[in-house]
């Protein structure tokens, strides 16, 4: 009877790999999410290996005997997938890299449905509510979080409206918490133009 | 026989090939662009003569390099995947078409769009590759050449703006991928085979409920691919700022290919339909939150894009009833989907040029100004929204009378969601209709011309789509057939068993293989 049960280390490894790759998937950052795309595909192809059970003597016909062998479909099929993660992942970079030069920063946008309400916010056409658990309202993060939709002196309009409607008066800035990481990725010296050329 | 049996690789290999070439001649733009097209029609022949073939003989089967069936990669065609391909290959042709034509207008033969026709070619390759394959693991190799390519070609140029869309298209498409791999990995631990006929045998032998799991995980990835509510989000976000003819290709193909895998897996390996309920629910809810998404939307190009994924939810639904009616009518509906969608941002294209924007609020008078793009536009229009004599309205009636024969309460209340997702549809692109073509426009129109290579390729879409009508009968007794076959199920499993067992070293393989797996 050959031994089939892959081994427990490398089970628990690959929910590791899981855990931590869908943990920085979750983040805003490209480059992070990167990592995260990576992480989970390593995760993946291991998964992969270990379908076809425990390692073996060489899949080669006339080697050895034929129970001993290892199955060689999985570790194909590993492959594959190896060349094609490396691919897709080396694409995200490039995509990471290309925000970076556009924008300064390589932020996952926020969606354009939740954007267009801040703004009606910033006109007055909605009331802002407590919406979330620290208590800041829509008006506050609209102004705080970065909005990639709006560039240069749009937002400081934005802004502006904001602190002539009174939204923003008197509550001070929200608490930094989590949601609002804040600007820590430093631009670069110079704004680069819309093609990238400095 | 033998020479059919050969044509069923063509449709993937000759777009590689095509694409070596053309990467090859990317400086000389006129070589390229003839290779592009000579490639594209040769797989349009290839997909009519594999249809006819395959409605007359039944399935065809190839097994790539001589390998047998459960060791090798075989490449079916049934009534289902020659109708897809066939139906592909005519949008991929016609996207091509319009995209040179507008190259030719903007003068952007040159340099940074030398990609374009290779990235293009492997498109249509990944997705023949998807259609064709009868192996679960080559699926998954066919959904990253499209993948990759559609990442290409999403982001050509690489604007802000682009890259931005790209961001979230790219990365929920990587995450989609990885859970079919670990789907992939986790039915080859359950089963040790990755063909789709043995699976679909060594399946129903395994625990329920592990089936159930298995199930579950490939159906989630498939469901982020169609864009179903609730993984649909990325889509009305990115397609919209790709160039005109990609975005069309893409919305009339790629959430298709989900839906056709769905289709597949659900009806060969998971017959059971276990699942049929929270499918029913979750084809519901796209209809009716796609659709209201639609109606307030102020830009065509977003309010097209939730109408595409508010009518994936008609296909679902039809999966879902998994009757004979009901997928004969879902497998009609992408048919008539694929080719009233693809025209309408087609049109979409022309209207950008002509008024210069896509924004509701900024168009008008183009009626009066080109009625030839308003009756281009409208035609598509109405057959979306389901008009009587339209293929539109012939896929919802079938639809709609397969959920009334199922008669339990969640068919009847997807039969109402569906006939109010129909008024919405009629709602929301009357009202496109009115913003951009009837109301007098804001400010003076540009002078331009809308370029007639670019017209005529929308034109023949359009009267494709009309033209599934006019044929409405013969492929409605096809896509009967197709769902028969897709029912019993043996048809499929047995064509690819008893193929060609291949060369000598196969036997001694299958021996070593059958040996190691419990």
């Amino acid at each position: 009877v050959t031994e089939t049960s892959p081994s427990l280390v490398l089970v628990l490894l690959v929910g590791a790999l899981f855990g931590t790759g869908v943990y920085l998937l979750l983040e805003r950052s490209l480059s992070r999410v990167l990592v995260g795309v990576t992480l989970v595909g390593n995760g993946a192809n291991l998964l992969l290996l270990l379908a076809g059970g425990a390692a073996g003597a060489p899949p080669l016909v006339g080697v050895g005997t034929d129970q001993h062998m290892a199955d060689p479909l999985p570790q194909a099929l590993v492959l594959t997938a190896i060349v094609i993660t490396l691919g897709l992942s080396a694409f995200l970079l490039a995509m990471a890299f290309r925000s970076w030069q556009l924008q300064g920063h390589d932020e996952v946008q926020d969606d354009l449905e939740d954007r267009r309400i801040a703004r009606r916010v910033a006109r007055g056409d909605l009331v802002p509510q407590e919406l979330d658990d620290i208590g800041a309202t829509l008006a506050q993060e609209a102004v705080e979080v970065r909005d990639e939709t709006v560039h240069g002196e749009a937002r400081e309009d934005l802004r502006a409206a904001l602190e002539e409607s009174g939204l923003l008066a008197g509550q001070g800035p929200p608490p930094r918490g989590p949601l609002h990481p804040g600007p820590h990725h430093p631009l670069p010296l110079s704004a680069p133009d819309e093609d990238g050329r400095r | 026989m033998m020479t059919v049996s050969s044509l069923v690789a063509l449709p993937v290999a000759v777009p590689l090939v095509g694409a070596g070439l053309t990467l090859a001649f990317s400086r000389r733009p006129r070589i390229q662009r003839l290779i592009t097209v000579v490639v594209l029609t040769v797989v349009l022949v290839v997909a009519v003569a594999l249809l006819v073939a395959t409605n007359a003989n039944g399935i065809i089967v190839t097994s790539v390099g001589g390998w047998g069936a459960p060791i090798g990669i075989p490449l079916v065609v049934d009534r289902l995947s020659a109708l897809m391909l066939l139906v592909s290959s005519l949008v991929i042709l016609c996207v091509l078409l319009y995209s040179l034509a507008q190259g030719v207008a903007d003068g952007d033969e040159g340099a940074p769009l030398a990609i374009y026709h290779p990235t293009y070619l492997v498109l249509a390759a990944g997705v023949a590759n998807a259609f064709l394959s009868g192996d679960l693991f080559n699926i998954y190799v066919g959904f990253e050449m499209l993948l990759a390519a559609s990442f290409v070609l999403l982001t050509l140029g690489g604007t802000r703006e682009r890259i931005r869309a790209g961001t979230i298209y790219v990365v929920v498409s990587l995450l989609s991928s990885l859970l079919f791999l670990t789907a992939i990995a986790l039915i080859y631990a359950a089963t040790g085979t990755v063909n789709l006929a043995q699976l679909a045998e060594r399946l129903q032998e395994i625990d329920p409920g592990i089936r159930l799991l298995l199930e579950g995980v490939l159906l989630i990835a498939f469901l982020i691919k169609a864009a179903v509510f609730p993984l649909s989000a990325w889509l009305p976000d990115s397609y919209p700022t790709a160039p005109a003819p990609v975005t069309a290709v893409f919305a009339g193909l790629l959430t298709k290919v989900g839906v056709y895998a769905m289709i597949r897996t659900q009806t060969l390996l998971f017959p059971g339909g276990e699942l049929r309920d929270l499918l029913m629910v979750a084809a519901l809810a796209t209809m009716v939150v796609g659709i209201l998404g639609a109606v307030a939307q102020s830009d065509i190009k977003r309010l097209l894009s939730f109408t595409l994924v508010s009518h994936i939810g008609f296909m679902v639904f039809g999966l879902a009833l998994s009757s004979r009616a009901g997928l004969s009518a879902a497998i009609f509906y992408v048919v008539h989907h694929i080719t009233v969608q693809t025209a309408l941002f087609l049109v979409v294209g022309l209207i950008e040029r002509r008024g210069g924007t896509t924004s509701l609020d900024r168009l008008g008078s183009l009626a009066r100004y080109t009625p030839l793009l308003a009756v281009l536009f409208f035609v598509p229009a109405m057959n979306l929204a389901g008009i009587p004599p339209m293929s539109g309205f012939l896929g919802k009636v079938g639809l709609l009378q397969a959920g009334l024969v199922d008669g339990r309460p969640l068919s009847w209340a997807l039969v109402v969601g569906g006939l109010v997702t129909s008024l919405l549809t009629l709602y929301a692109v009357a009202k496109a209709w009115n913003k951009a073509f009837w109301q007098d426009a804001p400010a003076p129109l540009p002078q331009v011309r809308t370029p007639r290579g670019m017209v005529a390729p929308t034109a023949v879409l359009v009267a494709v789509g009309v033209a599934v009508a006019a044929v409405a009968g013969p492929l409605y007794r096809y896509t009967d057939l197709a769902a028969d076959s897709l029912r019993a199920r043996e048809p499929y499993i047995s064509a690819v068993l008893a193929s060609q067992p291949g060369r000598g070293p196969v036997d001694d393989l299958a021996v070593a293989v059958d040996g190691a797996i419990p």
